[in-house]
């Protein structure tokens, strides 16, 4: 069994209106050595492969597929096994 | 002509759309379900606005692996009129059926309003009763009407006029506080290459009965009668 | 460890009520039986303090197919058709979560709806919050918002009217209260009801997890520490889900095999299951443990007392389970025979072959105390009536008193908040948010209808009689200024705590005015909510009863909207053209004093003046039409310049203050313009209603200029000017 943790951000070169949103709450809070805000989404996937690359393969797919829009997001996961 | 329209599970301008082509243009028209596969029969295809599969992931993420998007790329392909409306144009978007990617809107919120926008090419068979250049109102609704493309694809598009209309002011200049969402070069709707595609944020059902304030929508769905009507013209002349 | 309390008592039931639960039983209630109680005797569920208080509605009406009672009201507008309505408050749960809060607030209201086998067509709502100034006000107010936005878009039904009120009594206790109007066929109207001895009951919808189990009846015994970590405080929602299940319950409806269909909402399965046995005079009996599941080992307890969202009780015709069930796979949706119905009059809860409880539908339903309570006339009442506040100085600068009210956001444009909703979507909507209401076209006839939210609680803190009674006659003559006819009302209370005799008398008084008004103004109350303790330590809102209206127009070709037209109309007041100053928005603003009489108000008069304004745009008479409410004519003036883009010029007949009569409240009072030729018309007709009409002056120009009649300029504005301050207002407040 493994456990997937995915995290979906805007790419470097895409405006994200989120993250500037943020950025500018918290420079307002008076945070304001934050050079920069990027705001994503983060997946966790509960799989029951036995076998780690097959497991890292299918996930990969998963991402480009559909849980990230390689257009305008990028995407990196964690893959740790857990006991069932 | 024969008018179908794409009916996901969330979809909610479905009824909209079939009123339109139905009591306003008294046109045949049906509903298809979302795991449809054949179309033949029709001859134009509007995915309508709402909120496909829930749209949690992205607007239109899963919409695109529905049976009947496979049936509409082929149906594009083919030739046939694809029309994608708000979330219908972020549904061919996902589905690579035209380039580029939608974003949240850069401020944040959903926006209800109306908007104005250029025609900027009536060589579309959606656009064809349009002045080229001409300025019309339509109401906007939506989240996620951010459009973006990278650099390169931006230029192609504009290269190619396959940008159909952009947010102007009641004048008719493009400027950055016409652009109701931050979409690249205040796009709003474009085509694909073969200009068989369009998808527009805008909802032309919205403005297309005297009632309802605004009529300038009409002319979206006569434009496709005209050029269907243009179509059978050649077809039967021969002089395609 | 502490000394535990009673189970009863942890569960918020009395000595006195806990007493009672036994004689009905002839026995002690188990643990299971105790929570159904301890909930369906809840104020929420039972009306118990307000019950004898709410007789006094008008309930009844040629008009009326279904009074209170039932899931939602069902007026007729004709042709076969009719419009179901109810407004209902979400206030608790928003002043915690406000997103959620105000999200499940849509849901259950529009579940409400399509109970009755209606289509839900329109939402509305009414909104108090704090003052913008606190941080913590301005997350209320932005989650709240885009909490009924987020929902109520994803179901693709429109918000077309509301309204937003700022003051400081909610500072720690916002206000929501959200409104859904549905469209049905006479003959499809469903009702919550589990008739016919052996029909099947099924749960479709969402599965049930542990959400919003009430704290109060939160007992720690049978619940593991870890348990109560998971258990979530808040009730989230599902708008996609609930469009499914709008789809689904409609498509299930169409066939004709439903016998009775409820929504699950307070007190989720416990409350559904009881009230449409009791409706029908039946038993229920289900058994928790076929009821699907989100979460793992739930106890029965937890099932029949959760408040997972989106979800409904549907009760079909018997061998028509697998029709259900296919319909809603067709969706997506789980629908699961739970349970039957029965003969016997008793609830009856299994798990399997155990049997959890066993009660009488009337006990849980009927039984509950009823509490008359003996009101108190508060100590600010008599103090706050003699206020001398025509004592006040009267101000230099009228412009800068204008200014300064149409930039105050409880008069500037709402705009930032509607513009949020999706309020076109169904295109009907032909009259958009704005105005005084929302009017919608009925597709396939000439119809249409009209729709507004209101009410003005400094009036009823002030004078909780004459409150009530304008809350009701301002709601009639929104629509009248749109060309609807009343049809029926929807009323959310909104008051503190019950059991303190000057709240009492607050909640007993607004609902002996707003009756009195139903009764004048011949429009029926079909359905509505209590919200008590609205309180934060020991400190109430104002009180703010909110009606909900929904009226006819025959010829929707005709609605009337407020802006001002064209150049050289003229501007024709209907009503007196008096001067008030007291408990008016004007005071509070910009002399900090809420205080001095509320406006009386001539129940007959208001009825002549909305009969002759509704006349007057039925004839075409009338090019605009726009009621005068907080801030008075001057705002009313200047509201309809700027719908309208157009200046104008007025001479005023003034005796007395200025200020009483440029921004005070006076009632019964509608700004309407015709054509030069049509002026007389128009006092012949005004005449024949016995309604006062009065030309103040013309449309033109790019300022609104108000004179007396010795042509000193009291107010003289550039539109353009006033515009920026009302619509930049919120967006400037909300940054």
């Amino acid at each position: 069994m493994f456990q997937a943790r995915i995290f979906v951000t805007l790419k470097d070169g895409v405006l994200d209106p989120q993250g500037a949103a943020v950025k500018t709450a918290l420079t307002s809070l008076g945070y304001e050595r934050v050079a920069d805000v990027r705001v994503g989404k983060y997946i966790v996937l509960s799989l029951g492969h036995s076998n780690r690359e097959e497991a890292e393969k299918e996930v990969r797919e998963m991402c480009e597929r559909l849980l990230a829009n390689p257009v305008i997001e990028n995407y990196f996961f964690e893959l740790q096994e857990v006991s069932s | 002509m024969r008018f179908g329209i794409v009916v996901f599970p969330g979809s909610n301008c479905d009824m909209d759309c079939y009123h339109v082509i139905d009591q306003v243009l008294g046109h045949p028209v049906s509903y298809i379900w979302h795991q449809e596969k054949d179309l033949t029969g029709f001859d134009c295809i509007i995915l309508p606005g709402g909120f496909s599969y829930g749209d949690y992931l992205r607007s239109g993420a899963i919409a695109r692996f529905s049976p009947v998007m496979e049936a509409v790329a082929e149906f594009a392909a083919k030739g046939g009129l694809v029309l994608g409306i708000c979330n219908g144009f972020q549904i061919l978007l996902e589905a690579g059926l035209l380039p580029g990617a939608m974003m949240r809107n850069n401020c944040l919120q959903f926006r209800c309003q109306d908007v104005y926008l250029k025609v900027e090419t009536n060589e579309t068979p959606f656009t064809n009763i349009y002045r080229a250049g001409e300025v019309i109102r339509m109401p906007i609704a939506h989240g996620e009407g951010n459009y973006y493309a990278a650099p390169e694809a931006l230029a192609e598009l504009e290269e190619n006029g396959q940008v159909v209309f952009r947010y102007c002011t009641p004048g008719g200049e493009v400027t950055t506080e016409a652009n109701p969402n931050g979409s690249c070069n205040n796009i709003a709707g474009i085509c694909n290459k073969e200009r068989n595609v369009l998808g527009l944020m805008p909802h032309p059902e919205r403005c297309a009965e005297e009632i309802l304030g605004n009529t300038d929508g009409k002319k979206l769905f006569l434009s496709i009668l005209s050029w269907w009507e243009g179509q059978r013209c050649e077809e039967v002349l021969g002089c395609g | 460890m502490a000394e535990q309390k009673p189970l009863w008592k942890e569960m918020g039931l009395t000595a006195e009520e806990y007493q009672r639960i036994c004689e009905l039983l002839g026995r002690e209630p188990n643990y299971v039986e105790t929570g159904m109680f301890a909930v369906l005797w809840s104020e929420h569920c039972a009306y118990k303090n307000s019950r004898p208080v709410l007789k006094l509605f008008p309930t009844s009406g040629p008009q009326v197919l279904q009074g209170p009672g039932e899931n939602a009201g069902v007026v007729d507008i004709g042709d076969g058709q009719a419009v179901v309505f109810k407004i209902e408050s979400h206030n608790h749960p928003s002043a915690i979560e406000p997103y959620q809060g105000a999200a499940t607030g849509v849901g259950g209201i529009v579940r409400d709806i399509f109970a009755m086998g209606a289509r839900p067509i329109a939402i509305l709502n009414s909104l108090r919050f704090g003052t913008l100034e606190s941080p913590r006000v301005r997350y209320l107010f932005g989650g709240v918002v885009s909490g009924i936005a987020d929902y109520g878009n994803c179901l693709g039904i429109p918000t077309v009217g509301g309204e937003v009120y700022f003051h400081p009594s909610y500072n720690d206790n916002p206000l929501v209260n959200a409104m859904c109007v549905g469209l049905v066929e006479h003959d499809q109207i469903k009702r919550g009801r589990a008739s016919g001895v052996g029909n099947p009951v099924m749960l479709v919808g969402a599965p049930t997890g542990r959400d919003g189990i009430h704290g109060a009846t939160f007992a720690s015994e049978e619940l593991s520490e870890e348990s109560e970590d998971r258990r979530p405080a808040v009730q989230v929602g599902d708008p996609f889900m609930e469009k499914l299940l709008i789809e689904a319950c409609l498509e299930v409806i169409q066939t004709g095999c439903v016998v009775g269909i409820q929504d699950l909402g307070a007190a989720g399965l416990t409350s559904a299951c009881a009230e449409t046995a009791a409706r029908a005079g039946t038993g229920i009996e289900i058994d928790v443990s076929l009821v699907p599941r989100r979460e793992e080992g739930m106890t029965p307890y937890e099932v029949m007392l959760s408040e997972s969202q989106e979800r409904m009780l549907l009760i079909p015709e018997q061998g028509k389970e697998e029709l259900v069930q296919q319909i809603f796979h067709k969706w997506g949706l789980n629908a699961v025979v739970i349970g039957r119905v029965t003969g016997d009059g008793i609830f009856r809860v299994k798990e399997g072959g155990n049997l959890v409880a066993e009660v009488p539908v009337k006990a849980l339903t009927e039984e509950a105390p009823v509490y008359y309570r003996t009101p108190r006339v508060p100590e600010y009442y008599e103090k706050c009536r003699y206020w001398p506040v025509e004592r006040l100085p009267v101000p230099e600068d009228f412009n800068k008193v204008l200014l300064t009210l149409l930039e105050h956001p409880t008069i500037a444009s709402k705009e930032w908040v509607y513009r949020q909703y999706d309020h076109m979507v169904l295109i009907n909507t032909v009259l958009r948010p704005g105005g005084d209401a929302a009017v919608l076209r009925i597709k396939g006839t000439k119809k249409g209808i009209g729709l507004t939210t209101d009410g003005n609680s400094r009036y009823c803190y002030l004078d909780p009689y004459l409150g009530g009674m304008i809350a009701v006659a301002e709601a009639a003559r929104n629509l009248s200024c749109v060309g609807a006819k009343p049809l029926g009302l929807t009323d959310c209370l909104n008051f503190g705590n019950p059991e303190k005799p000057e709240i009492f008398w607050q909640f007993q008084e607004v609902v002996k005015g707003m009756s009195e008004a139903c009764k004048v103004l011949e429009i029926p109350v079909v359905s509505g909510n209590v919200s008590f303790y609205n309180e934060t330590e020991g400190v109430a809102v104002y009180p703010t009863p909110v009606v909900g209206m929904v009226g006819l127009l025959s010829d929707v070709t005709k609605y009337c909207s407020p802006g001002f037209k064209e150049p050289g109309d003229h501007i024709v007041l209907l009503g007196p053209l008096t001067g008030h100053l007291g408990a008016s928005e004007y005071l509070a603003v910009i002399h900090g004093c809420e205080a001095g009489p509320v406006p009386e108000i001539d129940l007959l008069q208001e009825k002549a003046v909305q009969d002759c304004c509704r006349e007057l745009i039925n004839q075409g008479l009338v090019k605009s039409a726009h009621d005068c409410s907080e801030g008075g004519l001057a705002v009313a003036l200047a509201e309809c310049c700027i719908a309208g883009g157009i200046g104008a010029n007025l001479e005023l007949e003034i005796e007395g203050r200025e200020d009483a009569f440029l921004f005070g409240e006076v009632q019964s009072r509608i700004v309407i313009t015709c054509v030069p030729r049509h002026l007389e018309k128009v006092r012949e007709v005004a005449r024949s209603f016995g309604v006062p009409v009065r030309l103040l002056g013309r449309v033109g120009g790019k300022r609104l200029l108000i004179r007396d009649l010795r042509g000193r300029v009291l107010v003289d504005l550039v539109v353009k000017e006033m515009e920026e301050k009302w619509r930049g207002s919120l967006s400037k407040a909300m940054g």
